[in-house]
């Protein structure tokens, strides 16, 4: 790598060769729209907004695929650039059906912003897209091909990124199309939806049914979240990560209406237990199959039943914490408080799309209900905030309601070894008289695998093997050699839950590990 | 005199439309290291009103499959280095592949069909590698270039059927500085010619016996892409992939003409870029409504050859552009 000089609309820069003019554009805040350009993606140059010019070349460039040279001069914002993207991003506008109202994506619409800045046409064109169709994929994700706007992040997203390729692109031209591969199989982690940048690709929402019954007055509405939005909300009002913003949340969710919040620490301890006692069993009694496979993320489980269900018994039995603790909620302090179960709405917000369909398995129903009635994603969240003129970042602070008398701090669930921390430490708990705090886990990166770490351990005599994948796309690499291993914990997402499918856009490499920073005060290795 | 130093003589430029110098692609790819490398023998002929690689094909296929194996010895004398494709639409492979296979022998030359449905972009040079690749047929992002890195990552030498043609008569001393000229549409003696590279139209349509009687205007070039012309304008050299059509003025200075244009280049493109699938559909609605908007008629195809991703964006810009200018200027006054 060497350093050069090029000039950006006359101002000189120093930069390093190995970068696009729109990498050396952004670090030094000169602004360049473009829709297709992700940095968690290979370079595919196909919306052609991010146009400039570069003196002595006889066409434009596209600044998301152009390295930059020794000496070129460009331009982003002559002439024939604006007359070029704007056009562009008319003709983008033009394939892409507003459905403004109601869309989640409007807390931080690009298109919108785009349209505003440079002042697009949006009435040459009629609407070409009118009768595509909607995919739905289970309750959790869906494709509206409406509002395509043909950039293929989706499709990154899926084969590239998590190696599921459960979506294709059919037909050319016009009539070309993001369809789902057959009736099953996608893993609903919503990595397509986090990726688009228009809501074509996203959550099926539950925020109009929460709001409905906020609304009833029969109705207790109870709110149950996990650490990951407070990691990651504030990006959507444009607040810095050093605001722990939890009491903010819950401040929010009151302002919402609810009329109780909780977080999800003891469904964790609950989840935690019974993973501990599971892995126990089949260590030392030997009653089930080794590896044991973590089951706290529903794409996960979801990947194993449908991809590789010779795989099924090693899932653990344990429920996942929103799960235990919605039940909790609505067999316990339904009876404490004297409630009818019937009218108790469990409202599970997260940083995922997954969860959508996890609430739907009916082997989670505890006396005919189920545990959680509905799943929010960070996106919606912040949506309910703003629709209801609730400027986070002002709230005053307020704590969670106790659901029991002394609440001891609970590991973090579902983040980088967050579980498998938990329940090694109950397994040693379980397995000495004496207390002894665990050595923290000495995890390596596993070569050529991103998201895959693997740590030896021992616990009493026993030695254990195990592995954290934050990540599916590496998946197959795993369960190719799963005998290496005594414990595999899963998260379907790039980074775990922080990188979760329902969390806000942009998601990108960086803003995970920003994320992380905040939630842990450093990146877990 | 090696191989190269003769091509580089004789001067050759490729004949699939791009012109491009042969003897720089050909010691391009020569001069990557690689353990394996390929040749491409581009013979999808998809450029509608051309038919010239087909009549090689036909004729002299020995000549064809000859200028092959010229470019695998260049490249290399080591045979498990090196693999050639001829890449050919399935008219032509049902037609000649039985004198194909006869030429081929067992030298290493695949014959490879393009697939139904791959289209005109099925002929570019980047689309074809995936094609064969079994993927998506689309144009690939430029750089890396097929030269350093093309069918599977290796370098790839991919010529048109002509130029290999060229190619073995340079080997053995028989170039003349001629071409392949394809003349069709409305006129007598229509056919594949082989004359003079540097004939103009107005000689090569005087040789052939082929000046209408009646007012006319020319499309150069391809009946897609090529640059449209009228009769005072033929002083020029026959430019692209060497062809030209003859279109009666009474029958065809008219709108419908532009329409039919735009709806090949509507069904042909591949849709990966917004300016090409998005432009030229807009571009068609526009033509066919009542009133014309005519500036943003220009500005899109402005914008099409300004920004498309592959060369398919300007291919439309030119006959559309040129026709309007040469041919029917008034259009705007009557729509
Ligand atoms: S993404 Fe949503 S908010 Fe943005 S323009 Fe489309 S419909 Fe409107
Ligand atoms: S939710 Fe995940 S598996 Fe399903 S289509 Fe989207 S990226 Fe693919
Ligand atoms: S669904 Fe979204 S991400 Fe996928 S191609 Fe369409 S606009 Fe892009
Ligand atoms: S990693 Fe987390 S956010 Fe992603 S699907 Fe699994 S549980 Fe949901
Ligand atoms: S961002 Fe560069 S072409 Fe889309």
């Amino acid at each position: 790598m060497k350093n050069i000089k090029i000039k950006i609309n006359n101002k000189e820069i120093v930069c390093s060769s190995e970068q696009t003019i729109m990498q050396v554009a952004k670090k030094n805040n000169i602004d360049i729209p473009g829709l297709c350009n992700h940095s968690d993606f290979s370079v595919k140059a196909n919306c052609r907004v991010c146009v400039v010019e570069i003196i002595g070349r006889r066409n434009l460039a596209t600044s998301c695929s152009t390295k930059v040279e020794d000496g070129m001069e460009i331009k982003t914002d002559t002439e024939r650039v604006n007359k070029a993207r704007n056009l562009n991003i008319e003709l983008i506008f033009a394939e892409h059906i507003e459905k403004c109202p109601n869309c989640i994506w409007r807390v931080n619409c690009q298109l919108l912003d785009l349209a505003k800045k440079y002042k697009i046409k949006i009435n040459r064109f009629k609407d070409r897209k009118s009768k595509r169709k909607i995919y739905k994929f289970a309750n959790a994700i869906e494709i509206d091909g409406s509002q395509c706007i043909d950039c293929r992040n989706c499709l990154d997203a899926c084969s590239f990124m998590q190696n599921i390729n459960y979506l294709q692109l059919v037909g050319k031209g016009t009539t070309q199309e993001v369809v789902p591969v057959g009736k099953d199989g996608c893993i609903y982690c919503g990595q397509c939806a986090v990726h688009c940048p228009v809501g074509a690709a996203q959550e099926q929402t539950h925020w109009e049914m929460v709001e409905k019954a906020l609304k009833d007055k029969g109705k207790i509405v109870v709110a149950q979240f996990v650490p990951q939005i407070s990691a990651s909300i504030g990006e959507e009002f444009g607040l810095s990560y050093d605001k722990n913003s939890t009491s903010q949340i819950v401040s929010g969710f009151r302002q919402l209406g609810f009329n109780y919040v909780f977080d999800v620490n003891l469904g964790a301890d609950m989840t935690i237990k019974t993973e501990a006692e599971d892995l126990l069993k089949r260590l030392i009694k030997k009653e089930k199959k080794l590896s044991m496979f973590s089951s706290c993320c529903p794409a996960w489980v979801k990947y194993v039943e449908f991809y590789r269900s010779e795989f099924i018994s090693n899932l653990t039995k344990a429920r996942s914490p929103h799960i235990n603790n919605g039940g909790f909620i609505k067999t316990y302090l339904a009876e404490q408080l004297k409630i009818d179960t019937k009218k108790i709405i469990v409202v599970s917000i997260m940083p995922c799309t997954a969860k959508k369909f996890e609430i739907t398995r009916q082997e989670l129903k505890i006396n005919n209900n189920f545990p959680v009635d509905y799943v929010l994603t960070t996106r919606e969240l912040a949506w309910l905030f703003k629709k209801n003129n609730i400027e986070f970042g002002k709230l005053k602070n307020s704590l969670v309601d106790s659901l029991r008398n002394n609440d001891n701090i609970t590991n973090v669930c579902s983040v980088n070894g967050g579980v498998m921390g938990a329940v090694l430490c109950k397994m040693q708990d379980l397995l000495c008289d004496e207390k002894k705090i665990i050595n923290v886990l000495d995890f390596k990166d596993v070569n050529g695998l991103v998201g895959v770490k693997e740590a030896k351990i021992k616990i009493a005599d026993k030695i254990l093997r195990v592995a954290i994948i934050n990540g599916i796309g590496n998946i197959k690499q795993i369960l190719d050699k799963v005998e290496d291993y005594d414990y595999i914990e899963v998260m379907a997402c790039p980074d775990g839950c922080v990188g979760g499918g329902g969390q806000p856009i942009p998601t990108t490499f960086e803003i995970r590990q920003k994320r992380l920073i905040s939630l842990f005060g450093h990146v877990v290795k | 005199m090696d191989i190269l130093s003769k091509i580089k003589q004789a001067d050759l430029v490729g004949r699939g439309g791009a012109c491009f110098s042969v003897a720089k692609k050909w010691e391009a790819v020569k001069n990557v290291i690689s353990d394996k490398k390929y040749i491409i023998c581009n013979a999808s002929e998809g450029e509608p009103g051309i038919v010239k690689d087909g009549f090689i094909i036909e004729k002299y296929p020995e000549r064809l499959i000859d200028g092959i194996k010229i470019a695998i010895d260049f490249l290399s004398l080591d045979s498990s280095k090196i693999k050639a494709y001829l890449y050919i639409n399935n008219k032509y492979y049902k037609k000649y592949y039985k004198k194909l296979s006869q030429s081929i022998g067992n030298l290493p030359i695949e014959i490879f069909v393009k697939q139904s449905g791959a289209g005109y972009i099925g002929g570019e040079e980047s689309s074809l590698l995936n094609a064969i690749e079994h993927k998506r047929i689309e144009p690939r992002l430029r750089p890396p270039f097929p030269t350093t890195s093309g069918l599977w990552g290796c370098p790839t030498l991919i010529n048109n059927v002509e130029t290999f043609y060229n190619v073995s008569l340079v080997n053995s001393g028989e170039y003349r500085n001629s071409r392949f000229y394809t003349i069709g549409g409305d006129c007598f003696n229509n056919g594949v010619y082989y004359l003079s590279d540097n004939f103009t139209i107005q000689e090569i349509l005087e040789k052939t016996n082929n000046i209408p009687d009646f007012p006319f205007f020319v499309q150069v070039g391809g009946n897609a892409s090529g640059e449209i012309l009228n009769s005072s304008q033929l002083k020029e050299s026959v430019g692209g992939a060497g062809s030209i059509t003859i279109f009666s003025l009474e029958k065809y200075q008219n709108k419908k003409f532009i329409e039919n244009l735009l709806e090949f280049f509507v069904n042909e493109s591949c849709g990966k870029c917004t300016p090409c699938r998005e432009g030229s559909f807009r571009l068609n609605e526009i033509i066919k409504s009542e009133k014309v908007d005519w500036q943003l008629f220009f500005d899109l195809i402005e914008n099409l050859s300004e920004t498309s991703f592959c060369g398919l964006g300007s291919a439309l810009a030119a006959p559309i552009k040129s026709f309007i200018k040469n041919v029917y200027p008034q259009i705007n006054e009557k729509y």
